[in-house]
């Protein structure tokens, strides 16, 4: 009975620590996220200077998928002047009936990216911007960084606004530009 | 032994929690998985596209640091006729500067060019911001005091007048609610004192319901109501009517453009609601428009 007890506890200590190294193999720092993502957006036409910042942005990173992905609330844009930010919600973001925007996409070498090893990564993403109802194929360039297990990035994208059914009335053509640049920066902590 | 026997289930039970758990949150979203939902108090602005629904104050306030240059024209009644060119030979404006120091406060001084060349200065406070999200609140509520001050000469100079004979004061609160994107409502109930009034039965203190409505049409473009009723009578001399205005808000860039039509010759609280004697079934209807330019300073 003794040995046959003693046997027993050993099965279960080495299903437990099975268990527990096939639990925590799941989930190893395979993703990477933060809730306050920086987006900066410039819509400058000729004549007038449209800068807009966002810092309440979502980004989460899936190293094992290479899946990325960001939420980001058009209402969390920042304007320097009140009027342009109301004009924005109201009149071209139409921030009550889209408050978000969505990029769903991946890093298509991210395989380059050793997050145990400090350094600067460039890395291309492919994946679709969802923003006033509209879903198009946006591309970007950006770059991961590690820095003694902290890791960060950036990103480059551009769109077109009347790809996104967003128009600009005659009146304000040279003031708003119809390329966007946008500039995301995130820095990430491990998704537990 | 039993003991074991439960331990070994729970430890199976577990991994196949978090194996289950691992399963299911494949489909859903990345996003899902740091509770992307924000909660916060989410304010509910906008309700019209300036903060004159026409004649009458609206809930909307400025952001802060604007300034708010208004340009206010009111032509002749329609019913004028052709020798007047149908009211378009006439004019009455009303020059305007308001400053928003914080989001929720609003000063302004103007001056209007009919009748008593009035100087008019008020203080605009938003007290309740409607809201939604983490902490939802139904109406705007607005305060506004303001008064008046008549600069032309006094109507009778051989009794000793005053100086506090020209000035007359408004309060108001402004209760609204934006309740779609499209359609924003307003109360306002009005008091104004008149230091001076043109005969001794004529009533001291005014009070008021204004009512005003926006339908947006496009995102640029909205229609809008103003109308008020005084419930005491204003002047027992003259058959007054309620002020009443539709029109339009045209937005371009930095400007909001207000073409209506109203009754009213009035251009500021005071001379709107107890001066308006032109009837709109009579023809008594005048064009007007106001300019809004905001300044960032």
């Amino acid at each position: 009975m003794m040995i046959m007890m003693k046997t027993m506890k050993r099965t279960i200590y080495a299903l437990g620590i099975l268990l527990t190294l096939f639990h925590s193999g799941a989930n190893a720092q395979s993703k990477y996220f933060t809730k306050s993502a920086n987006i900066k957006f410039d819509a400058s036409g000729t004549v007038e200077e449209i800068l807009a910042e966002n810092k309440k942005a979502t980004f989460v990173l899936d190293t094992k998928t290479s899946a990325v992905e960001m939420g980001i609330l058009m209402k969390a844009f920042e304007f320097k002047r009140a009027l342009m930010q109301e004009h924005f919600n109201e009149n071209y973001a139409e921030s009550d009936k889209f408050p978000k925007a969505t990029y769903k996409g991946k890093v298509t070498n991210l395989s380059n990216v050793e997050f145990r090893v400090n350094g600067t990564y460039l890395v291309k993403m492919v994946g679709k911007l969802t923003m006033h109802g509209v879903t198009k194929d946006v591309p970007a360039t950006g770059g991961i960084q590690v820095a003694d297990g902290k890791v960060s990035g950036y990103a480059n994208l551009q769109i077109l606004l009347s790809d996104f059914g967003i128009e600009i009335p005659g009146l304000v053509k040279d003031k708003i530009s119809n390329k966007v640049t946008i500039t995301v920066k995130v820095w990430l902590d491990p998704l537990p | 032994m039993k003991k074991y026997f439960l331990l070994v289930a729970l430890a199976t039970l577990c991994s196949f929690v978090s194996l289950t758990n691992a399963f299911a949150q494949e489909p859903v979203g990345l996003l899902d998985l740091v509770g992307d939902s924000t909660t916060e108090v989410e304010y509910v602005k906008n309700a019209f596209k300036s903060t004159r629904i026409i004649n009458s104050q609206s809930i909307e306030m400025l952001g802060a640091g604007s300034l708010d240059f208004r340009v206010l024209h009111r032509f002749g009644p329609v019913n004028s006729g052709a020798g007047n060119l149908f009211g378009l030979d006439e004019a009455s404006t009303r020059f305007s500067f308001d400053f928003a120091p914080t989001n929720d406060l609003l000063v302004g001084i103007g001056r209007s060019s009919r009748g008593q060349k009035e100087f008019d200065g008020f203080i605009k406070y938003d007290l309740l911001q409607q809201s939604q999200g983490l902490r939802t609140v139904p109406l705007t509520v607005v305060l506004v005091a303001g008064m008046t001050l008549s600069s032309t000469t006094y109507s009778d100079p051989t009794v000793t007048n005053f100086f506090t004979s020209r000035m007359s004061f408004f309060q108001q609160i402004l209760l609204g609610r934006k309740f779609s994107d499209d359609i924003s409502l307003q109360l306002s109930p009005t008091l104004i004192h008149q230091n001076l009034v043109t005969y001794a039965s004529d009533p001291h203190n005014i009070i008021a319901l204004g009512v005003g409505g926006r339908v947006k049409i496009t995102n640029r473009v909205s229609f809008t109501i103003d109308w008020t009723h005084p419930f005491n009578s204003v002047q027992s001399s003259i058959k007054h009517n309620d002020p009443l205005a539709i029109g339009f808000d045209i937005e371009t860039g930095g400007h909001v453009f207000q073409v209506h039509f109203s009754n009213s010759v009035g251009l500021n609280e005071r001379t709107e609601i107890t001066e308006t004697t032109d009837n709109w079934l009579k023809g008594g209807i005048r064009l007007g428009f106001n300019l809004s330019r905001v300044f960032q300073l």
